[in-house]
């Protein structure tokens, strides 16, 4: 059996929101029983322009339902703008977290979310836009998508993606393109020039960039040995970190800290950072 | 919570008698089979027994034909890669395509090794493309290996053993069969059916996991797999588990004893009393395989529409052990290749059920099973964007 957390057991047996919205002002339906999983989603607004009704429909299978469940519970009270921000990561994250090769659930319920807002906007049915280049013909995954899912999660290898989106995982005739798309994002992002923080940041551009080091200046040397880190907080210039992975418990891990992390925050943020661990 | 246990195709409870038969060798007949003293010397005495046993239960003419195997699909793997290599040269192997890994994957690997392979389709009932596999008997270049499974492991679907090894001998092939799914369900006679070789597993017939056996008729060139001791002459070293040994061959003996007392009969009754009631009571279902040419425990039904691991999941919260083709029961994101090779539509693939009686299976079990998939079914539907609410 998977590995399920208490709360996707839950969600799948007691979904929330199962059904329809008559008259609905957003609704789409993405996946299909070709790839083994669906769900229709649907949202109604408020008069204060929030969302006060958010129903579904989901055949697949407990982690896709307990996704769709989930979505449901997340929209019901923001606005239009809030929902769209709304990450497939956050959705397993809600759930506290899926399986690896069950990430595709979350997609589908991200993917569904999106779906509907544009419905909403628009009126058309669906996004898939007719000039989209399809990579994964099997489970009919563009390009763009692959793109997206591997930045937006961070993925290095074409498991991943697989595991994300299922791209790759049929016929494996696309395995190569997929492993092209995804060195090719990584190369973006590494390769992009990080501003210099000559001028004064805001906080929130300041905790962006924060992340941004993190994510690629620090994690991929910790990736090496299985490990990872976290931000915590950032207080002033005092930025608090938590090791995950093999780093965590790792006696070396002060180490990595004050010459990997600080060295890297300081060149790239700002020089009066003081990193700390939770 | 009571357990009702539908999945004896995956595996089987270990029968009382056969633990029992298994436990002297444990505590006190513990000796090694090849030592130079009585008390290893008497266990060897009880392999030789026990390979009578197992020997008897397919009528193989002789104990020595018998090569004791870890599992089966040890026992696959001795056969294909064991035949294959005492070839001089490449040849041609003919298998199907609703085998079982332990068959499909050696093959991928044997058309690395310069061989080819021939996977014969079926139809949308299961049944295997005779008209497909004699072509392909006819076609093949160098030597050849049949290795086509006995009956299929989610469909129940029972291959017509004796004419395909009638035609492959024909033909100059050397067949093997995968008869897991077949064993202790549907009589076995390699004194009637012209395979050369034939693996089983214990553990699908009320022995331990652990234990398995190839069937090597007399005369067939075989190189060993695992090579080491003398033991099964030389085909297979290393010192025999002589405890599974023991329990496999009581086994044999018990299966050998049901069949005859009629318990294939009251299964497929049973089997039967489900299929009828799932039908009843479950629109848009239908039955995935051959229901005429079955083996009597195995059932495998599409609730269309729906998902084969909400399913499972959700008959678990009742304590029913069933199993699916659906991609996310498998742990795949394709379904299952038997299913697909059989054609069946999409609607129906993802919501593939299969429930496997064993001679344990009651009457009860049934009804119970029959009171609680119905409202489970139905369930997932009313979430399901394909029904017409």
């Amino acid at each position: 059996m998977w590995d399920y957390t208490d709360k996707v057991m839950d969600h799948f047996r007691n979904p929330r929101n199962v059904g329809a919205i008559e008259n609905p002002d957003g609704k789409a339906t993405v996946g299909s029983l070709a790839c083994g999983d669906a769900l229709t989603f649907m949202f109604k607004l408020g008069a204060d322009g929030k969302i006060v009704e958010a129903k579904f429909q989901t055949f697949g299978c407990a982690s896709a339902v307990a996704s769709s469940s989930a979505l449901t519970e997340m929209v019901i009270g923001k606005t239009v703008e809030e929902a769209e921000q709304i990450t497939n990561r956050q959705i397993a994250e809600y759930l506290g977290g899926l399986p690896d090769q069950k990430m595709h659930c979350s997609v589908m319920g991200r993917e569904a979310l999106e779906a509907a807002i544009h419905n909403y906007r628009t009126g058309e049915e669906a996004v898939v836009q007719v000039h989209e280049e399809i990579v994964c013909t099997c489970f009919g995954v563009s390009r763009e998508e692959i793109e997206r899912i591997t930045r937006e999660n961070h993925l290095h290898t074409v498991e991943e993606v697989t595991n994300f989106c299922k791209a790759g995982g049929g016929c494996g005739m696309c395995v190569d393109a997929i492993r092209e798309i995804v060195d090719e994002v990584n190369h973006t992002q590494a390769a992009a020039p990080l501003p210099s923080p000559e001028k004064k940041l805001t906080v929130l551009q300041k905790i962006k960039l924060i992340e941004r080091t993190l994510e690629e200046q620090v994690r991929p040397i910790l990736r090496k040995d299985g490990g990872d880190v976290e931000l915590v907080d950032v207080d002033g210039n005092t930025v608090t970190i938590a090791f995950r992975g093999m780093c965590s418990g790792c006696r070396s891990a002060a180490l990595t800290r004050d010459n990997v992390i600080a060295t890297a925050l300081h060149e790239f943020v700002d020089p009066a950072i003081v990193v700390v661990s939770e | 919570m009571k357990t009702v246990y539908l999945d004896n195709n995956a595996t089987t409870q270990p029968a009382p008698e056969v633990i029992e038969a298994m436990m002297p060798y444990f505590t006190e007949r513990w000796g090694n089979p090849s030592s130079m003293h009585a008390f290893g010397g008497n266990v060897a005495r009880d392999v030789a027994h026990a390979r009578e046993s197992l020997a008897d239960f397919i009528h193989a003419e002789r104990p020595e034909e018998i090569i004791i195997e870890g599992c089966a699909t040890e026992a696959d793997n001795h056969a294909l890669f064991g035949i294959t290599a005492a070839w001089d040269r490449p040849g041609t192997i003919i298998t199907s395509r609703v085998e079982h890994p332990a068959i499909l994957g050696p093959c991928l690997r044997l058309r690395e090794l310069g061989h080819t392979v021939v996977e014969i389709g079926v139809d949308g009932e299961g049944n295997l493309d005779m008209a497909a596999y004699e072509e392909a008997l006819a076609n093949a270049q160098g030597p050849k290996l049949v290795s086509i499974m006995w009956a299929n492991n989610e469909t129940g679907v029972i291959f017509p053993m004796y004419d395909i090894a009638t035609k492959a001998k024909a033909a100059g092939a050397i067949v093997h069969t995968d008869a897991v799914q077949a064993a202790g369900k549907i009589e076995l006679d390699v004194s009637n059916v012209p395979v050369d070789l034939l693996s089983i597993a214990g553990h699908k017939m009320h022995a331990p996991k652990g234990i398995g056996m190839l069937y090597v008729r007399r005369g067939t060139r075989l190189k060993p797999f695992t090579i080491g001791g003398h033991q099964e002459r030389g085909r297979r070293g290393g010192t025999e588990n002589v405890p599974y040994i023991v329990g496999f061959a009581k086994a044999c003996e018990l299966a050998k004893a049901s069949h005859a007392a009629g318990d294939d009969r009251r299964m497929a009754a049973l089997r039967d009393k489900l299929e009828a009631g799932l039908l009843a009571t479950c629109p848009d279902s239908r039955v995935n395989g051959n229901r005429l040419q079955r083996v009597p425990n195995t059932l495998n039904i599409s609730f269309e529409y729906i998902e084969g691991e909400s399913v499972l999941y959700h008959l678990s919260d009742f304590g029913i052990c069933a199993s699916s083709g659906s991609a996310c029961a498998a742990g795949s994101l394709e379904p299952s290749h038997v299913i697909r090779a059989m054609g069946v539509p999409f609607t129906a693939v993802h919501g593939s059920i299969r429930f496997s009686l064993s001679r344990y299976t009651t009457e009860e079990e049934i009804d119970y099973v029959l009171q609680h998939c119905p409202e489970v079914v139905a369930k997932m539907r009313a979430m399901s964007p394909f029904v017409k609410h």
